[in-house]
């Protein structure tokens, strides 16, 4: 290995693409740290807080693209509070007044501010793709100075998150030398948008080869895009709305069928179910569906949609397809790998309108199905049963029965047994989430069997500390752990502290850990932030036997972090 | 009837309805600062609110994420779910103006109600029945900047359209809008003339 001189390892390295491949490599020797390191262009950071922007930039000074990630998971369904953290201004920073060349950051619950943005697009001179997923915290006008500022921006990819709208003239700060767009997603913003201005930005953007346009977009204007844009990949419409009988609405159909390259189709934010005949044509040759925000399209009109498209891998969609409408998919989309069905009813009063039955279809037409996401009124243990057979390669299995703690209807027993042979037959299976009654032994299936499991969220599971040891001992690739409402107290959180050194974090809410358990933890373990949050000012310090609400702790090179709001303690 | 002189509820300070309590598909910025105390609220809601939300008391159940749940529509909530439609509401005769969310209201007799309340006046709710004997006659400025009659529209059509609300007397229809009158009534009103 000493006898190459470093050009020849570092191509060889540039044939090592994934992070975990390349976390290997850099840790054979010095020398291959090092080559490894000057040459790497990509770093994906899971916890923004495990280390400081200065080590990074320090460590790999070609770093072309980073990707962060900001707040804890369960951050994403109001568990955690506002201002708990994930600033992405310190990075920024640390960037700007430094030589590295930045040119792609992809963002994931984190704090964004329209200084941050401003600050980016002035100081990185090459910055080109910009990817914001349930960020929050910026308006518009931080996008504004993105458009204007960042002259060869290619990506400007906004996914779910929270803007503030202040006017619709961002789009109008791209200025005209700008045509190297390539993917445009705006869908999640709220306000009107210049349209004469979006239309320009696509008629000089030959390169465009995504786009997703918001509700505020009519469908004239969408028209008007077709036209101008017909090698779109990747279409998301905005309202999908007209007189079936327009002349709009004719010009519409045959433009469509111009668009033979649109294989991601998704918007349908407001839509006519009359005007879907439009999109019939390109329903043949799409692999990715999703209908998750277009609830206007359900009954026979979904159906009939679902029916023409056979290349489906990915189909994300509502619970009011129903175990009827996802009996039509599994004998239509036989390629079909990832399915999400989302509830309908958010508040989760109502009924889901998927049962086990849909699933049982899907798992015995859909033998390719790896990743599922299946919010469900119930479940039984036969048909999870069934599914683990028809389906052995589940990489992500998350069931969400919407009623916390329901048990098998039909034998009224836990889904234990469902869940373990989930585990036992899918042997790449990365991620897993639980939902219904469940009791210790799903945890002792998990910890003997789920041995590439990398995440586990559990919820108001288990009967005793002895669920959770059996998963903390079992999976020894596990990463993140994430639990709710279950009875785990310090027993569980101190048998092998060790453990928590080798995953990214560990989220406990609504258990029986205590704050002496917590800060036992916190001295034994340095190189862990525990933190506690602590809301509503319930806890006082001294204390020791009292409830911790909420716990998370993750590993870090840098100790507590600066940036805590006053609510959360690092112990 | 009570007429002319205000009664004290109109002086009285009101504030609007808690960001919580509308439920929490109803959130604008302020909402998700203070999405802890929205939860809390929660336990305070309203009947109405009550009804819908026996069994999702348990805070971030089921694990949708929030932008989903704020974002997604079903087609019979829509109207409910879209955010407030607060519009000014005058009364001839009434020194200052109210504000009323018309998302907030199922139909003209709930919206009747309502504006009685704000104005403590008797007789819009009989208007719409019996346009003839009322005093107030409700108009609204639509979208194209026209003052139209309350009540000839279907209910969602009325509120997608109407910017602002004026209780008018009758009287000043006759002179100040020139409304063409027909035995005495406005035209929109015309159903029953035999007297």
């Amino acid at each position: 290995m000493n006898y190459f001189p470093d050009e020849v390892l570092e191509h060889v390295f540039d044939f090592v693409a994934s992070h975990r491949d390349r976390n290997a490599v850099s840790l054979v020797c010095r020398l291959w740290h090092r080559v490894e390191r000057l040459s790497r262009q990509r770093v994906f950071v899971g916890n923004c807080y495990a280390l400081s922007p200065e080590i990074l930039i320090a460590r790999f000074p070609g770093l072309k693209s980073l990707t962060l990630k900001g707040k804890p998971h369960f951050a994403d369904f109001n568990l955690v509070p506002h201002d708990w953290g994930g600033y992405v201004q310190p990075w920024i920073e640390a960037l700007s007044n430094s030589r590295i060349g930045l040119e792609e950051l992809r963002l994931k619950r984190m704090v964004v501010s329209d200084e941050s943005l401003e600050l980016l697009s002035r100081s990185l001179a090459n910055f080109k793709s910009l990817v914001l997923v349930s960020c929050e915290g910026f308006t518009t006008v931080g996008l504004a100075a993105i458009a204007a500022n960042c002259r060869f921006l290619r990506e400007l990819d906004l996914q779910e998150n929270e803007i503030d709208d202040h006017s619709g003239h961002w789009l109008s700060c791209f200025p005209d030398s700008c045509t190297s767009l390539i993917s445009l997603n705006f869908a999640c913003l709220k306000g009107e948008i210049n349209l004469a201005a979006l239309e320009r930005l696509v008629a000089r953007s030959p390169n465009l080869r995504s786009l997703r346009l918001n509700r505020a977009v009519p469908l004239e204007t969408l028209q008007n895009i077709l036209m101008r844009a017909p090698q779109l990949v990747d279409l998301g419409t905005g309202s999908y709305i007209h007189d079936p009988d327009s002349e709009t609405y004719n010009k519409l159909k045959h433009t469509i069928l111009k668009c033979k390259s649109i294989r991601n189709l998704s918007g349908f934010l407001e839509v006519a179910p009359r005007c879907l005949p439009a999109i019939y044509p390109i329903c043949l040759n799409l692999t990715s569906l999703n209908l998750s925000y277009a609830a206007g399209i359900h009954g026979s009109e979904l159906v009939k949609l679902i029916r023409r498209c056979a290349k489906l891998q990915r189909l994300w969609i509502l619970d009011c397809i129903g175990d009827k409408g996802l009996e039509v998919v599994a004998s239509t989309c036989k390629e079909l790998q990832e399915l999400r069905v989302f509830p309908s009813d958010v508040l989760g009063v109502g009924h889901a309108a998927v049962t086990e039955n849909g699933l049982v279809a899907i798992s015995a037409g859909c033998p390719k199905l790896h990743s599922l996401l299946y919010f469900c009124q119930q479940m039984t243990n036969a048909a999870l049963i069934v599914v683990a057979k028809n389906c052995p390669n589940f990489i992500r299995f998350r069931l969400c029965i919407l009623e916390p703690t329901k048990p098998d209807p039909v034998t009224m027993q836990p889904l234990d047994d469902g869940f373990g042979a989930i585990v036992q037959s899918c042997k790449h299976l990365r991620r897993l989430s639980l939902s219904g009654l469940l009791t210790d032994r799903v945890f002792l299936y998990i910890g003997m069997y789920a041995e590439q499991l990398e995440m586990l969220s559990v919820a108001f599971a288990g009967d005793s500390d002895k669920g959770m040891l059996y998963v903390l001992n079992g999976c020894k690739k596990l990463r993140k752990l994430e639990i709710r409402d279950c009875p785990y107290g310090d027993k569980a959180l101190l048998t092998d502290v060790g453990k928590y050194e080798t995953m990214r974090s560990l989220w406990m809410s609504s258990c029986e850990v205590t704050l002496g358990g917590c800060k036992t933890l916190a001295k034994e373990m340095p190189r862990l932030n525990v933190e506690i949050i602590n809301e509503h000012d319930q806890m006082e310090i001294g204390s020791e036997e009292q409830r911790v609400e909420k716990m998370y702790l993750y590993r870090t090179l840098v100790g507590p972090r600066k940036d805590a709001p006053e609510f959360v303690w690092t112990l | 009837m009570e007429k002319g002189g205000l009664g004290l509820e109109i002086t009285e300070l009101r504030l609007g309805l808690l960001p919580g309590s509308c439920g929490p598909s109803l959130v604008d910025k302020n909402d998700k600062k203070r999405v802890f105390s929205e939860i809390a609220e929660d336990k305070n809601s309203t009947t109405e609110e009550k009804s819908t939300q026996t069994k999702s008391q348990v805070v971030g159940w089921p694990p949708v994420c929030s932008y989903r749940k704020r974002n997604s529509f079903q087609e019979k909530d829509h109207l409910k779910k879209e955010s407030k439609m607060y519009v000014k509401v005058s009364m001839d005769g009434a020194p200052f103006l109210r504000k009323i969310d018309l998302s907030m209201h199922k139909g003209y007799s709930d919206l009747a109600l309502a504006l009685e309340e704000l104005f403590d006046c008797f007789g819009i709710s009989e208007a719409l029945k019996d346009a003839d004997n009322s005093e107030q006659v409700p108009i609204y400025e639509d979208k194209d900047g026209d003052w139209m009659l309350v009540g000839d529209v279907p209910w969602e059509m009325f509120i997608e359209s109407c910017k602002r609300l004026r209780i008018m007397k009758r009287s000043e229809a006759a002179k100040g809008f020139g409304l063409q009158l027909i035995k005495g009534f406005p035209k929109g009103f015309i159903k029953d003339v035999t007297k």
